[in-house]
């Protein structure tokens, strides 16, 4: 303890902001056994930069950023802050939210005071310094509105002022821009990285959390990008373009390209375990994606101009969606094996493309099929129903066994799904009350 | 550095009082002098009650309800300090929560006026010769009426904060302190504020109750409207008890323009929902608060004093974080807690045994069970008749914006208003026409609770989508069609929040309801009520006991077994939006 305590006295310039060695982080899953979201993951944050956390949801990248912030523990391994390790929120860091997490009882200025309060500065001084950061942030004016009466891009302002007032070394941002719209995001955007490059800001260094890629290349001096189950640091890119950063620079769409592609990579294979392979078989986590989306993405695909074949960005640009919501619905395709995903591109398989030129009952039938042949869970809920006199089945013997391999929630998203695909394809009923499987149709 | 924009609202304007703050002025030194006046006679000696006894004089009459109006108050404030204490402990500590939920929901179930048999004794013996042993026994009733249904609410307030603000707050350093009045009272307020309301309005009934009680040879009479009632049934002045009803009338509409629209509209700030709400609640005393500069600056010094408190950092230094890993694990420790739980639970019930063993047996056991399936059995034909005559009712009145408009207030009122004042008429009615007491008080158990049907049904129905009912309409959807698919479903949720409340407040009715008198006339109708009624009375201490259990059982079957399953039904399938 003295010699840390004393390294801290000592402080040296290149002592970086954060490190993280070596860093697991797990939950218990119902069966007692350990659900991993991060694995090994080592990151060093130094002074001037601006670093991205890039993946999909579920990577565990807020979990990290959430470590660093002192909101949750590691499991194992180290995260340090300038030097010492982090236990609880470290004084130094600030943090903003995807929710904007304001307190909607309190004014702005209220607000912004907040932090301050917290940590005992006088009030004339508070005050001073709340005004101070409400003005460089642009929301002048507004000091006595409710959040409730600001617009979505306005109350993110107030979540920037709150954060930048307390003088961060740190800037901690989890996906600061996802609940906005796109005009707002952008304009927010584009203000940050101006009083950045200015040299207005306190902190030293941002380290933000997205899903949007566009947004961590527009911003970020350093992206990590994340790989899902477990979520780990499957790259790392440098971004030297200077700001301000321009969209249609062909340096800048390259970069684009080359991390939907690195995103889109297949994992490699992990050894098989006892339970067979995590992530396949029965304890296959499915995300809920309407059926009438999944149809809506095929014939899009199918259709001009892509015929069957879809570059991810340009997709996502024609469909105005994000590049993570494009990610989740092209999976859900590819278990189905009515597509793919290689390299950046979604690609219709024969299924697919027969897919979008059948009449709802064919598609139905299809579906049917690919659904009992694909989708473990559904193949064995489908068998246990046929062999059972009665045809029924409780949705609790399901359950259980999902949550050998998943956590409660995922388990239940997955019977979720479960439930609508197989309603949508006519495999077998559900009665929610009841919370019984069962072959019948409805009278 | 900008420092124009900001204006602190207490320096806004010119600094020259105007007419409101004479009047403001008035009323905060009026409450303060009132406050003192009532509470200077709480500390007479005992022997003063007897030396002045009540009068049925009217010029008295004001002083007894600011006597009435201030046990209310105590008793509110004491469940607030409860409510902030116990919920918060309840919701922080696993452990805790384990045996103090549960007991929060035996202790709803119990008969309020069952408490007072114990507490008279046992408050008269804290405070010998006192009047505020009396008084205090009178604000525990108040009490045990009105803190259960707070705590509940700040629970599961303070369970469902939202994580973001919970995070928010550890991010920017807030201590436990501040945390709990920067994020927790605050989220909790605006059910709070409503319950109670409630609480207050079930209060009524139980203040009067309280202050002309008979336990044994205790008898306590403390000068207010129960006194003043129980004094006039004695004397069989009906005058007295119009007089009653009348001021009783005026304390619940002051009580609510003064405290609760004023609340309730300052608590409007803290609903938690992000966009701007089209209606906000409107209250005539607080935008005078608002608009008077005295009482602005007032106000102002109030809430930055609270403010200061909160900067305060008691100069403790950070504990240590010592956990106890001994290699013990937490299940280890969990089940250890939980023997321990048990085993006291285990020690008390058998405590409570041989105290009422000793001198009952299992016939009276019997007797008790017959009772209160006869008092379960009046509760439930009141609540179906209710349910028939005023589910109709509340849709017709609920279906006309304009008369809902009037009608609800008034509806509210009567859910207030302590219906045990009126119960001298219906004696008086009964007697006259020698109706069979069995059937003809029953009514009176549902008198004053039937009305938070009808007001929640008004509620459901004014807020049931106009959409669907234009869909309903189009589709030439009528008659018993229409109310079976359409209105039905559409308010139960509504309703059954009424039925609760309503079917609540009944069985702790049913106490004074099954024995009523007038004058030298008693009418006692045969059930669990009369049979607690009747042991209190006679200081009957292991009836009152078991009379009590009975009660409580009842009570928590019957939630458990129907309004909890229609309460759930009703929030998972009916829920509209």
């Amino acid at each position: 303890m003295v010699d840390i305590t004393s390294a801290t006295a000592t402080f040296a310039p290149e002592t970086p902001l954060i490190e993280i060695r070596a860093v697991d982080r797990s939950f218990p899953k119902a069966n007692g056994e350990d659900l991993i979201v991060l694995e090994n993951v080592d990151l060093t944050i130094r002074a001037g930069e601006i670093v991205g956390l890039l993946g999909r949801s579920g990577s565990g990248k807020s979990t990290l950023l959430r470590i660093i912030a002192g909101l949750s523990a590691p499991s194992s391994g180290d995260a340090l802050w300038q030097g010492e390790p982090i236990d609880g929120p470290p004084m130094g860091v600030a943090m903003v939210f995807q929710s904007f997490a304001l307190f909607p009882w309190l004014t702005v200025l209220q607000n912004v005071e907040l932090g301050l309060e917290a940590i005992g500065i006088e009030r004339e001084e508070r005050r001073k310094r709340a005004l101070q950061a409400i003005d460089l942030i642009g929301l002048d004016g507004f000091e006595s509105a409710y959040p409730k009466e600001l617009s979505g891009g306005m109350r993110q302002r107030v979540g920037f002022a709150r954060a930048l007032v307390v003088h961060p070394d740190l800037l901690l941002m989890d996906e600061p821009f996802s609940a906005l719209d796109v005009l707002t995001a952008e304009t927010l955007r584009t203000d940050l990285i101006d009083l950045w490059v200015e040299g207005r800001l306190p902190m030293k260094s941002v380290l933000m959390v997205t899903h949007n890629i566009e947004e961590a290349v527009l911003m970020c001096d350093r992206v990590l990008v994340f790989s899902s189950n477990p979520g780990r640091i499957a790259s790392e890119l440098r971004v030297d373009l200077a700001h301000p950063r321009n969209r249609l620079d062909p340096i800048f769409r390259q970069m684009v390209d080359r991390i939907y592609a690195l995103m889109t990579k297949r994992p490699e294979p992990r050894p098989a375990t006892a339970e067979g392979i995590p992530g396949t078989g029965v304890g296959m986590v499915l995300n809920h994606v309407s059926t009438n989306v999944l149809a809506g993405l095929i014939e899009a695909v199918a259709a001009e101009p892509f015929h069957g074949r879809a570059d991810l960005p340009v997709l996502a640009d024609r469909l105005q969606m994000e590049a993570d919501e494009l990610f989740h619905l092209a999976e859900a395709l590819q278990l189905l094996r009515l597509g793919s995903l290689t390299e950046g591109d979604l690609l219709l398989t024969d299924a697919g493309r027969g897919f979008a030129d059948l009449d709802t009952d064919a598609r139905k039938t299809l579906f049917a099929r690919q659904l009992i042949d694909h989708v473990p869970i559904i193949g064995l809920i489908r068998r246990v129903l046929e062999e059972r006199p009665k045809h029924t089945a409780p949705a609790a013997r399901f359950r259980n066994e999902l949550e050998d391999y998943m956590s409660e929630e995922y388990a239940d998203e997955t019977l979720e799904t479960v439930v609508s695909w197989a309603r949508y394809a006519e495999l077998f009923a559900y009665d929610e009350k009841a919370e019984m499987f069962s072959l019948e149709n409805p009278q | 550095m900008v420092f124009h924009r900001v204006v602190p609202p207490a320096v806004g304007r010119s600094y020259v009082p105007n007419v409101f703050d004479l009047v403001a002025l008035l009323m905060v030194l009026g409450a303060l002098v009132l406050v003192a006046h009532g509470a200077r006679e709480t500390v007479e000696p005992l022997a003063v009650l007897e030396h002045t006894p009540i009068v049925l004089d009217w010029r008295l009459l004001p002083e007894y309800a600011l006597r009435t109006t201030l046990r209310m108050l105590a008793a509110i404030v004491g469940s607030l300090l409860f409510t902030f204490v116990y919920a918060t402990a309840a919701a922080k500590s696993r452990r805790a929560e384990i045996v103090l939920i549960p007991i929060l929901d035996v202790l709803q179930s119990v008969p309020i006026l069952g408490f007072l048999t114990f507490t008279v004794v046992f408050f008269m013996g804290l405070f010998p010769g006192r009047v505020l042993g009396a008084e205090l026994a009178s604000v525990f009733a108040i009490f045990t009426s009105q803190a259960w249904n707070m705590t509940f609410s700040m629970y599961q307030s303070l369970r469902s904060v939202p994580k973001d603000l919970e995070e928010a707050s550890a991010s920017f350093h807030l201590s436990r302190w501040q945390q709990f009045w920067r994020l927790d009272v605050p989220f909790a307020m605006p059910g709070l504020v409503w319950n109670t309301m409630m609480s207050m309005s079930g209060g009524w009934f139980f203040v009067v109750a309280s202050e002309a009680i008979t336990v044994g040879d205790t008898t306590v009479t403390l000068p207010g409207i129960g006194a003043w009632v129980a004094l006039a049934i004695r004397e069989q002045n009906l005058a007295a008890v119009g007089l009653a009803v009348l001021t009783m009338l005026v304390i619940i509409v002051a009580y609510d323009q003064l405290l609760f629209r004023p609340v309730v509209a300052w608590a409007d700030k803290f609903r938690f929902e992000q966009t701007a709400s089209s209606e906000a609640p409107t209250s005539w005393l607080l935008d005078l608060f608002r608009r008077t500069r005295a009482l602005r600056a007032l106000s102002v010094a109030v809430s930055s004093t609270f403010h200061h408190s909160l900067g305060v950092r008691l100069p403790l230094p950070r504990l240590p974080q010592i956990r106890l890993s001994l290699g013990i694990p937490e299940r280890v420790v969990d089940a250890v807690w939980l023997v321990i739980v048990v085993a006291a639970g285990a020690w008390v019930g058998w405590e409570v045994i041989d105290f009422v063993g000793t001198s009952l047996g299992w016939a009276d056991v019997g007797e008790a069970l017959g009772k209160g399936l006869l008092t379960l059995i009046r509760v439930v034909v009141l609540m179906t008749f209710a349910t028939l005559v005023w589910v109709p009712i509340g849709v017709w009145v609920g279906l006309r914006p304009r008369i809902a408009e009037k009608v609800q207030p008034v509806a509210q009122f009567l859910a207030a208003f302590p219906a045990n004042i009126a119960f001298p008429a219906a004696v008086v009615l009964i007697v006259h026409f020698h109706l069979n007491a069995d059937v003809w008080l029953s009514p009176l158990m549902i008198l004053g609770t039937q009305w938070y049907i009808l007001f929640n049904v008004i509620a459901g129905t004014a807020a049931f989508p106009s959409d669907l009912k234009e869909a309903a309409q189009s589709f030439h959807v009528a008659g018993w069609r229409w109310w079976v698919n359409v209105i039905l479903p559409g308010i139960f949720p509504y309703y059954i929040t009424g039925a609760i409340t309503a079917s609540g407040g009944s069985w702790n009715a049913a106490i004074v309801a099954e024995v009523a008198s007038w004058g030298d006339v008693k009418l006692t109708a045969t059930g669990l009520g009369s049979y607690i009624a009747q042991a209190t009375e006679a200081g009957d201490f292991p009836r009152v006991v078991l009379g009590i259990a009975v009660m409580s059982m009842f009570v928590t079957l019957f939630n458990r077994l129907l309004w909890r399953p229609l309460y759930a039904f009703a929030e998972t399938r009916l829920r509209l939006g």
